[in-house]
């Protein structure tokens, strides 16, 4: 956990002050829509189809249980008891009312929660690993880093209207699990031959409408040079990104127009003019952030207790669970614990009140108050003693959050499709709530392995439909819900884009398609541990397009 | 369109000058971008003060030359979605080290006035009334800053050190090691 010193309690005061006076102004008409619309928006506030929306960020992923009592209290007094995780590890709230936000922000400040730059043409929440400080392969804690790159874009000077949105999401571990080579900087953590940890800095990746895999233009990166780095790069696209079309506006088109190696030679000149000045990071600097970290006090525990594998050995249902859920913690005797918000039939990411409540106790007493958001939109327990897991597992499963489906293909990512989105041309809720129907055989999900389903109800590409192992996008057709499928996308350190599998089909036919392209690859695998991902890149997707549309 | 300087609403003592028009010798004038590079030498020989109206999409590097001989750059937001000038200015104050008077134009609205003076901003040709008279509020709004600017105020992390001293960081390397 990061805890909020005077400094940063002190802003965030002055934060919610200053909205409040806007939401004032815009009530009483000072403020035009259009004057009011971008200062909503960097302050995380949507309109949406039917009320405004509330996207708070957090930060990094992670939240204490007092943020998360907060957070469910958010959904109890404001809105209709319950949020929504989302792909970026933040949380929306879609019934809010904007004579309330001012309030509301007032009681997230309380516990150290805002909704700053969760939206807007500025830096938005900066991203990691969700298992960060505690994933046995990364080579330091990317959390620290991430509150640098934090408290460094809040607010900047410069940097608050670029030509569009900006995204940056950082890994300190050989796999990948923060989706770097999809955004707008990508930043991994390694040690290079020198023994020295640095960053390899990707940028120009991203979804939506044109989608590309990132670039790499620097190799390693000093850690010194971090801010100076990417405030290079931030100036150079706010200069030269364009700004006369909304559709062409991200860095990416920047990158590939420009190709990559003469933006980096864009981005090392700038670089070198200002990289040995104020914001050249010394030791003292990341160990005043680092000290404002709180790390659990580890007890001496064996791995594997005889109490654990007595309760796999007495209840199966736990058993399946535990193979599923937990997976290793850098601490001997300690778990990572992934709690699934895809329960059969229910829209992905979803928690009521009372399940965020819940969890939060099962935090306090069993991970040191601390809780993740996962981009896959499941929650984490990241500090759970081995010989508590069955009582975890017991108060996780009273809650509906223990269903045994982590990885597997009813864990389905999916954006909130035309249910809430202004944005969207089709549902994507509904699909992935019958998907989870059709799948809801435990055994035929094993049998099936690691299979991730993304939707997105439209080409903004929130579901990251492009790097789902099956992507759903939804396209109007003559004021039809149409989807195509694409297969072979993935978001990991091997990050690609997906591959068309055929023409569109109509919204009654997806759930029978999946099934197919399912059948599909149980047919064409090579051994029954070939991963669907691994079958695609080994065949392509022609003998599925055969198999799926031979029928149609 | 109200003018303000060092938190004040003043009378604005440059004229504008359009793209062939007359220069006179004296008095304080802001030429086009264009006018200045085509008749450097003549215009930065005035008696009176000389300013240049440069606009978003263009380097200011092409500046440097005779930023020593002009007394103010005006520079445009054309909506205040359009950031590009922020960029310009901080250049112009770290990098070039440009003292003068570096004027913010067009769509300047209360919101942003904050940002535009942490860019190095020190001129405000407002778009509305009300907004000029609360300057001074608006700018004194956030007394914490993350990120060091072109004004003088101190980051966080800048003050953060003055206030733990070297043993404290020495003990959190040591708690992390």
């Amino acid at each position: 956990m990061y805890i909020y010193d005077e400094f940063d309690r002190t802003l965030l005061a002055e934060r919610v002050r200053e909205f409040r006076d806007q939401v004032a102004r815009r009530l009483s008409g000072e403020l035009t829509e259009d004057e009011f619309k971008p200062l909503r928006l960097m302050n995380g506030v949507y309109l949406q189809l039917h009320a405004y929306m509330l996207r708070i960020a957090i930060p990094y992923g992670t939240l204490s249980s007092d943020q998360l009592r907060t957070l469910a209290h958010v959904a109890r007094r404001y809105d209709r008891d319950y949020g929504h995780f989302t792909t970026r590890q933040n949380i929306q709230f879609n019934w809010i009312k904007l004579s309330d936000l001012p309030d509301v922000m007032a009681d997230l400040a309380k516990v150290g929660l805002h909704a700053m730059q969760t939206s807007g043409n500025c830096v938005r929440n900066v991203t990691t690993d969700q298992w960060a400080g505690v994933a046995p392969d990364e080579v330091e804690d990317a959390r620290i880093w991430a509150e640098i790159l934090r408290q460094h874009s809040t607010m900047h000077p410069e940097f608050t209207y670029l030509p569009r949105k900006f995204k940056i999401a950082l890994t300190a571990a050989p796999h990948d699990r923060a989706a770097v080579r999809v955004h707008d900087i990508g930043l991994r953590l390694h040690r290079n031959g020198a023994g020295e940890v640095g960053f390899e800095v990707v940028v120009g990746g991203g979804l939506g409408r044109t989608p590309f895999v990132g670039k790499t233009i620097k190799p390693f990166l000093h850690k010194r040079d971090l801010l100076s780095y990417v405030e290079a790069i931030l100036r150079v696209y706010n200069q030269y990104g364009r700004r006369d079309n909304i559709y062409k506006a991200r860095i990416k088109i920047l990158v590939h127009d420009m190709g990559a190696e003469k933006f980096a030679a864009e981005v090392d000149a700038e670089w070198q003019a200002i990289k040995d000045g104020a914001l050249s990071i010394d030791d003292a600097f990341i160990a005043d952030i680092a000290s404002r970290f709180r790390y659990p006090s580890y007890e001496d525990l064996p791995d594997n207790p005889a109490s654990l594998r007595a309760a796999r050995g007495r209840d199966p249902r736990f058993d399946v669970w535990y193979r599923n859920a937990v997976s290793p913690h850098k601490v001997p005797g300690y778990s990572i614990v992934t709690l699934s918000l895809k329960p059969e039939g229910a829209p992905p990411g979803d928690a009521t009140s009372a399940q965020m409540d819940a969890i939060a106790d099962a935090a306090d007493q069993f991970s040191f108050g601390e809780i993740r958001v996962a981009h896959e939109q499941n929650l984490v327990l990241p500090h759970v003693a081995q010989k508590d897991l069955p009582a975890l597992w017991e108060a996780l499963d009273r809650v509906g959050v223990a269903t045994p489906n982590v990885g597997l293909v009813s864990d389905i990512i999916a954006c909130p499709g035309l249910d809430y989105c202004s944005l969207a041309n089709t549902r994507s809720i509904p699909v992935a709530q019958e998907l989870t129907r059709r799948f809801k055989n435990l055994g035929t999900q094993q049998e099936l392995g690691r299979l991730h389903i993304n939707i997105s109800g439209c080409i903004n590409a929130c579901g990251h439909h492009h790097v789902g192992h099956i992507g759903i996008l939804g396209v109007e057709k003559n004021g039809q819900e149409f989807y195509q499928i694409t297969l072979g996308g993935r978001a990991d350190e091997k990050a690609e884009l997906g591959t068309l599998l055929g023409p569109a089909v109509p919204y009654g036919e997806v759930a029978d398609v999946i099934e197919d392209v399912v059948a599909a690859y149980i047919e064409l695998r090579e051994r029954p541990n070939e991963l669907f991902i691994e079958t695609v890149k080994r065949v392509g997707v022609e003998p599925f397009k055969e198999r799926v549309y031979a029928a149609r | 369109m109200p003018l303000v300087k060092n938190a004040a609403i003043v009378e604005d003592r440059f004229v504008r000058i359009l793209d062939d028009a007359v220069v006179p010798d004296d008095g304080e004038i802001i030429v086009p971008a264009d006018r200045l590079l085509a008749d450097a030498s003549e215009l930065t020989q005035r008696s009176g003060a000389t300013g240049v109206h440069w606009p978003n999409d263009r380097n200011v590097s092409e500046l440097a030359p005779y930023l020593d001989r002009l007394a103010l750059v005006s520079l445009v937001f054309p909506s205040f979605r359009d950031g590009r000038a922020y960029s310009q200015a901080r250049l112009l104050r770290e990098r070039y080290q440009y003292r003068g008077e570096i004027r913010a134009t067009g769509d300047v609205l209360r919101d942003q006035f904050i940002l535009m003076h942490r860019a190095g901003f020190d001129a405000f040709e407002v778009k509305k009334q009300a907004d000029a008279v609360k300057f001074a509020e608006a700018v004194a709004r956030y007394s914490v800053v993350y990120q060091p600017g072109a004004d003088s105020q101190s980051s966080a992390a800048r003050r953060r050190r003055g206030r733990i001293g070297l043993a404290a960081v020495e003990s959190a390397v040591t708690a992390r090691s």
